[in-house]
Order: C-alpha cells, then structure tokens, then sequence
C-alpha cells in the first residue's frame, strides 16, 4: 500500500554539473580516515592503539557512553595518525590500507529468526549502528531506546545529490534483509518514501510506502516525518539512509563489514562529474582528479552544497556522505553587487533578480555570500520553502535566545539542521541557520535530555 | 592599481579598527563583499541580501517622490493664479517651474532626511562596532514623503534624530525595532510642532507665507491650502472642486507623496511582484479601510447622524474614496508593510492589516483636531503586532500539544543505565 505525500512549499536548486549515469571504480586510496565530526555528540574511547594493525571492519573506538556502540575500520592496514585537537579531542583516524584487503570476520544473522536483542548487539558489535540516527536531536540512536517508527528516504531532491534509484540498483537484497532487521526494531512501522516507481526500494517488503513529489525539501527526511507521524515531546524516531541500508544488510547477510559505496562526483568544477565506486574515508582526490577540475580555486564539499561539510582535495569522504561537490570560491568583491540586475544566481524573491523566470534553468553558484551578516528583517520569506507546520523564524529565535520553553513548544524534537537548509539559502540577512538549530538541539538534550 | 584592489587594501588596513564600519558602508556600497560562505552552513546563498531588499522599496518610491516635486509646484502656482480650466499633464503639470518648487522645497527634505538619518546611524554603527545597516535607507526616503512641504528643515532635523535613537538606535537598530522609525519621526512632528503639521496654511509652498504677510499689513489674497480630509472634517465638502480622477491620480494638496493613489498603487503592485512587501497586509489593509467605510456610510444612511453633526461630512463620504485621499493609500503600500514593526506570521498579517485599515478611518473620522489616522494606527498596530503574533504561534503550539495527547513513547530498554554513564560523563 502505498500513500501520497505532494510538497508544495519549497524551492528546487538547479545547479551545473550534475553527475552522469556512468560509474568508475575509483583508485585505491592509500589511507583512509574516520572523521570524528560526522559523530554529533559522540566521545571517543580507542580501542587499538596508534601503530597497531587492524583488519577492515575491526574496531577502532567505541562510544565513551556506551561501551557496546563500536565503530569500525573501513580497510584493513595500519592506524597511522590519530589527529588531536583542542584539550586532545580526537578529529581524525588515519589509516594506511594495506595491499591485500583482509576483512574482519564477524558473525552472519538469519534476520527472519534473529531476535530483538541479537539483531541489536550485531549491528552494534559490527559498527553499523552509527547509520541509524535519531529524532530529536540528529545524533547517532541510542540503543537503549525503543522508536515509534523509522524512516528511510528514498528520494534525493536536494542539488547535485546523487541519484538513489541509480545507486541503489542491484542492491535489492540488502536492502530488504536490512529493512526487515530495522522492522524488528521498532514497534510500529518502517516507512519508506521514493520519488519513483522505478525505486528498488518501492518492491521492499514489510514496509509502509509513501510516494512523495515536490520541489526540495520533499526528499529530506524531516519533511517526510513531519507530513506522515510528526514527532512529539518524548517520542523517537530512527532514520537511515538508504546507501548506509546496504552496509548493513550486507553484513547481516556474510558477516563482513563493506565500506564500499556509490558516490556521485558533481559540480560546475568538476570537468566530467560522474559515479565512482570507493569507500568510506577514501581520499577525495583518488577520484576528484581522474574526473578534473576546471578551476584554480574550487571548494570540495563533502555532501551537498546545502548541508555538506567544507573539505579539500585531500580530505576525505564522510561517513554518512553519497555525493562529493565541487564548486567555484566565490571570493571575489562584484561592482554594485547589491543593485544591479542578477541573472545568473537564484533568488527567491524577483527584486531585480530573475531566476523565476527560467525555473529550469542550471546555475552555476559560487560560495560567495552574496551580501553581509544582518539581523532578521524580512518576514514570510523561509515560510515560503518550508514545508513543515511549524515557524521557522520564530523557532530560529527562540533558539538563539535559549528559550527553552519555546524551543520545545514550537517543534524543536522534529526538526535537524538539514531542514533548516533551505530557508538559510535563501535568507536575507544571511543568518546560519544550521548553525541556530544545531546548537539549539544541544542545548535541549543537555538540558532535557 | 585597480580601485577594486586598492579598496581590499584599505580595508584590511582598517580592519578591526574603530572606523571601519564606516569604511565598509562605503565599501560595500561600490562592491558587494568578497565573504564567502563559512563551514557547516549552506556553501551556496541566494542572490537576495538586505541591500537588495531595501533598494527595491526605494525603486517603488521613486514615482511618487518625482511626482511629489511636480505636484509641489503645481499646487503652488494653482493656488496664486487658480486651477487651470483645461488641465493638460504635459502643459500643465509636467513643467520646468513646477519641477523647480520640487528642487527648492522637495529635495533640500529629501537631503536633511538622509544626511541626518545615515549621520545617526553611522555614529551608532562606530560606537558600537557593528555594521552599518540598510534600514535607514527605506526611513531616509518615507520621512520627506510623509510630510507637509513646508516643514522646516531644522525641524525635520530634529525630528530625524529623535525618531532613529529612540525610535531605533536603543532597541538595537535595523531589525529590532518596535516602532516603524518614519512614522515616529511622522509622530515626533505632530506633537511637538502641531500647528505646522495641521491646518489649511501647511499643504501648499507659499500659503504660510502669504498668510503672514496678510497679518502685517499686506494687500494680497490668501493661499488656502485645504485637503479634502480637512474640508470634509468642516463639513465643507460642497465647496471642493477635486474630480475623483483629481484624488485618484493626485493633483491634490496633502503631504508630499501621498496625493498620488495611482503611482501608490504601481509601487504596491510592483512591490507585491518582487515579493518584497506582503500583499496580505496590503489586501487585508484595504478591505479593513473599506469596512469601516461602509459602516460609517450606513449610519448616515439610517439617519442616525444628520447633517448638523460636525462628523456628517466625513462619515458620509463614499467608503471608497478614503483609498484615494490622505495618506492612507501610502500608509498601506510603504509603511503598514515594513515587515520588522508589522505582524510576522502570515496568519498575523490579516489582522494586522485589516485593524490598520479600519482604526484609520475611524480616527480620521472621529480625530477632531486632525482629519488623519493612519500614522497614528499603524504605530498602534505596530504596538499590537507581537501580541497578534503570539496568539497565531500559540495556535500552532496548541495544535502540537493536541497531538502529544497520542504520543507513543516507550519506555528505555534497560533500566537507566544510559542515563548513568551520561552523568559521569558531564
């Protein structure tokens, strides 16, 4: 059975250089790395020391608050580097891969006969528990805890992200032995949403299916909670993305922790933007220059413009990531930047801004801000591309005035950052909402919990 | 060396100096800045800032201040040699000596307005080390619009600077304000200087003058400067020789540049195109004006007020024509609009705009010693926005609550030991 979400509200962000339909098997990298910022709120405890020799799938840390939650190595080699921080934070884990890949053999589950708590200590044993999220908050789920429902978005609308119907093909099978274990987690039910009928997730068993269409927002997560089982005060619910879905079934079926993932390379920078196949943690650059880049001075994003995280050519790509983009800086002044007529940026407005007039067209953005830092002045704009029912500007301020109260009242549980992204694309007076919301959502749970 | 470079230089020399707000104001007027987007935000931004914003309001202003110079001369010249019997815009209206009682009486406003306002703001901008923000180039513009052409320019001075530091300044500038800065500045001008800002001698350039000549002895005929709101509140509306196309276009005396519905009206409707302005406020403005308008028409329809009441020549005028005359039209398009003193939440704005609408024809009607109100409810609107506001946002947390009634929450799966290790750990 299937049901309809239909998105009104929003803005879609057509951008060049979208990723072809070709995939590359990208060069081996030699070192990999786990990036500790793609763990929101997770301490680190190391379990191998720097030097040792670890196997891929063979844990590295694990979570300083629960001793079960494991995260792994996604290759086999050496822990050559653990980069530190201030007060000796832990950011990076390098590791030298070895020639041979030799892989860290844990244990396969039947899921069918798998029970709750078996199917818990696995993935937590395996490191494939850190790709399930919760609500609220947008951190790794705490097992512990039972959700109402989980949810799984199968539809990419943001810009330039990869293509999950093409990703995802021949992946049927773990993708149903994952979402049968995620059905055995929760009581209620495991609602998938897809753009397509085409989706390999729509022939899935065991779920609840929702075909949603609309501009942007409609593929992010959050949007699909708010319109299907809004979260309330006290409830939880647990999200996974599709590609991380296919990790974990695969383990559960053999057994063996595989890093390997599809990832589109795209951006107005990128030469000949396309699909590679690598791994998490693997070296941008081991695919970024067999594509090219056009310019001099480009940002690597680890993610989407929207929500990814500002990386380099030799950064590496994130735990969570299935696009890597590339665009132009946007660090030069532009002469009467502020009055003259713009057609090559997208505007939500048409204040001598004329997007609206070619809703299709591609834009080629920069990073540039396009303006300074104010306080909020314009009103009804973010309402404009923010579907949820739920003030967005109101909900900004109560977070940055820590109105704790407020924050609550206004619908802070069901919200991430990444539904805030949008509305700070388009912001006038240019505030980081992502920024208001992420430190709002630490407050609430170290405060309420 | 290119200036664009030379200014980049000039501006890392003055970085975190105490005038460098000063400098980027001007900077970043000649060149939108070279930030970039920072780290764990968007990467990409849309086209729009504040700048941008605000230059589209005064786009839409522009009309009505180049009319307004015309109109000055124009009432002027009509009120010493009589209104021309065959009225011709371009022989008429669109002359070179009308323009030139707009240079000599528009524009010196136009000047002390902005030269005072941004003054103000960049000594608050110094003092406090933040930028300089575009707030005040909106407000520049609207203060000479919304006052009587004879004003003093001492006076509007003064009034400057009190409405943009008690108006704006101390709740923290752009974007924190309570009260629309133009119409206290509007405000600050009526009690505190009411005999320029009323009376039958203020509208036209030349009446005051004329009139005190005549009291030292002079031979000349007085200027009368009346507006339609002011014949109609003496019940005088007999002796007007406006044609509603007069009122509607605006070859009217009043203030500056509120005569002119029809080029108001362009400006809304652009406004509501670029998406700057809300068209809610200004459609639910519109009706709420109408609405009182009937209601006051209906009571002299049933006879309840006669022709002997001192309020029967306002009340009975057509409902409609209050969009026409006065400041309403302007007061709805440029003013009830500023979206940092009006209501935030598009459910708010209908209220907002609709109360606007009606409690400024009620004090026009009712106001005995000015035939005005729209100044006066939008600041009282402005008073009322948050509490709209909060009663539409507490809609949307009741509907929450609502639903919290069927939460499904279930318990930890073992007992509290989570919760243990997070202690320890804070």
């Amino acid at each position: 059975m299937s049901k309809d979400i239909r998105i009104k509200k929003g803005l879609n962000i057509n951008l060049v250089g979208a990723a072809e339909q070709t995939t590359s098997k990208a060069v081996l990298s030699n070192v990999y790395a786990i990036q500790l910022s793609d763990f929101h709120g997770i301490t680190p405890k190391m379990i191998v020391k720097q030097g040792a020799e670890v196997k891929a799938g063979e844990p590295l840390f694990y979570n300083k608050n629960m001793e079960s939650m494991l995260f792994v190595s996604p290759v086999s080699g050496e822990l050559i580097e653990i980069e530190r921080g201030d007060r000796r934070r832990i950011l990076t884990l390098k590791i030298l891969a070895d020639k041979t890949q030799e892989a860290f053999s844990g244990a396969a589950l039947d899921v069918e006969k798998a029970s709750k708590e078996e199917l818990k200590a696995t993935l937590l044993k395996s490191g494939c528990w850190p790709f399930i999220k919760q609500r609220p908050y947008d951190v790794v789920a705490n097992p512990d805890t039972t959700p109402k429902s989980i949810f799984i978005s199968g539809y990419s609308s943001g810009p330039l992200q990869a293509d999950l119907n093409y990703v995802l093909q021949g992946k049927e099978k773990e993708l149903q032995t994952a979402i049968t274990a995620l059905g055995k987690l929760t009581p209620g039910k495991v609602h998938v949403s897809v753009g397509s009928a085409s989706s390999p997730l729509s022939s899935m068993k065991g779920i609840e299916l929702h075909n949603v269409s609309g501009p942007h927002p409609a593929g992010l997560v959050g949007t699909q909670i708010n319109k299907i089982d809004p979260i309330n005060k006290g409830e939880l619910v647990w999200t996974v993305t599709p590609q991380d879905l296919i990790i974990i079934g695969e383990y559960l079926m053999t057994g063996k922790f595989n890093a390997e993932r599809v990832i589109a390379l795209a951006g107005s920078s990128v030469k000949a933007p396309k699909y590679y196949t690598t791994k998490i943690g693997a070296e941008i650059s081991t695919f970024l220059y067999a594509s090219g880049v056009n310019e001099e001075n480009f940002r690597v994003i680890n993610g989407d413009v929207l929500t990814g995280s500002k990386s380099k050519p030799d950064g590496f790509l994130g735990f969570y990531n299935n696009t890597v983009t590339v665009i132009p800086e946007g660090d030069d002044y532009e002469l009467f930047g502020w009055n003259k007529p713009v057609f090559d940026k997208i505007s939500a407005t048409r204040a001598l801004t004329f997007s609206w007039m070619q809703p299709n067209k591609k834009y080629d953005l920069d990073t540039n801000t396009n303006g300074e830092h104010r306080a909020f002045v314009v009103t009804g704009q973010y309402e404009k591309v923010f579907p949820m029912d739920i003030f967005p500007m109101q909900l900004l301020k109560a977070c940055m005035v820590k109105d704790l109260d407020e924050m609550e009242q206004l619908g802070l549980y069901e919200v991430a950052p990444e539904d805030f992204s949008l509305t700070e694309f388009i912001c006038i007076s240019k505030q980081p909402h992502q920024k208001i919301i992420r430190e709002g959502l630490d407050l609430l749970q170290k405060e309420i919990g | 060396m290119s200036l664009k470079s030379k200014l980049h230089e000039l501006k890392l020399k003055y970085q975190g100096k105490k005038m460098a707000p000063a400098f980027n104001a001007f900077h970043t007027f000649l060149f939108s800045p070279d930030e970039t987007t920072h780290a764990g935000g968007t990467h990409v931004k849309s086209a729009d800032d504040l700048k941008r914003t605000m230059n589209t309001v005064i786009m839409a202003l522009m009309p009505v201040l180049i009319f307004s110079m015309f109109n000055a001369g124009y009432q002027h010249f009509s009120a010493i040699n009589g209104f021309p019997a065959d009225f011709s815009l371009m022989n008429d209206f669109l002359t070179w000596d009308n323009f030139w009682i707009g240079i000599i009486k528009v524009l010196p406003l136009v000047v002390v307005s902005y030269g005072v306002g941004l003054i103000v703001e960049f000594i608050f901008a110094v003092i406090k080390g933040h930028e300089v923000e575009e707030g005040y180039l909106v407000t520049g513009m609207l203060v000479p619009l919304i006052v009587p052409i004879d004003t003093p320019l001492w006076m509007l001075a003064v009034a400057v600077v009190f409405g943009v530091v008690i108006g704006k300044e101390v709740f923290g500038g752009t974007g924190m304000n309570i009260l629309n800065p133009a119409l206290t500045i509007r405000a600050f001008l009526f009690f505190a200087y009411p005999t320029w800002m009323s009376g039958d001698k203020v509208w036209v350039y030349g009446a005051r003058e004329r009139s005190e000549e005549i009291l030292a002895g002079a031979n000349v005929d007085a200027i009368s400067g009346e507006t339609i709101l002011g014949y109609l509140a003496q019940n005088k509306g007999a002796e007007m020789t406006y044609s509603v196309s007069d009122m509607f276009f605006g070859f009217i005396p009043g203030s500056l540049g509120e005569t002119s519905a029809f080029l108001i009206l362009l400006g809304g409707l652009f406004l509501i195109f670029t998406k700057i302005a809300s068209w809610r406020i200004m459609l639910s403005a519109v009706i709420g004006s109408l609405v009182m308008g009937l209601i006051f028409n209906q009571v002299v329809d049933f006879g309840w007020v006669g022709e002997s009441s001192k309020f029967y020549g306002l009340m009975s005028f057509d409902f409609w024509k209050h969009l026409i005359v006065g400041g309403l039209a302007f007061g709805i398009v440029y003013m009830a609009t500023d979206p940092v003193t009006g209501s935030q939440t598009n459910k708010g704005k209908w209220y907002y705009g609709f109360f606007i609408g009606f409690i400024s024809v009620m004090i026009r009607v009712f106001n005995p010693a000015y035939p005005e109100g729209v100044f006066l409810a939008i600041l009282l609107m402005n008073v009322f926005a948050p509490t709209i506001d909060h009663y539409v946002v507490r809609g949307n947390i009741k509907r929450r609550m609502n639903r919290l009634k069927n939460a499904t929450i279930y318990p930890k799966d073992s007992d509290g030991k989570a919760e243990e290790l997070k202690a320890e750990t804070v």
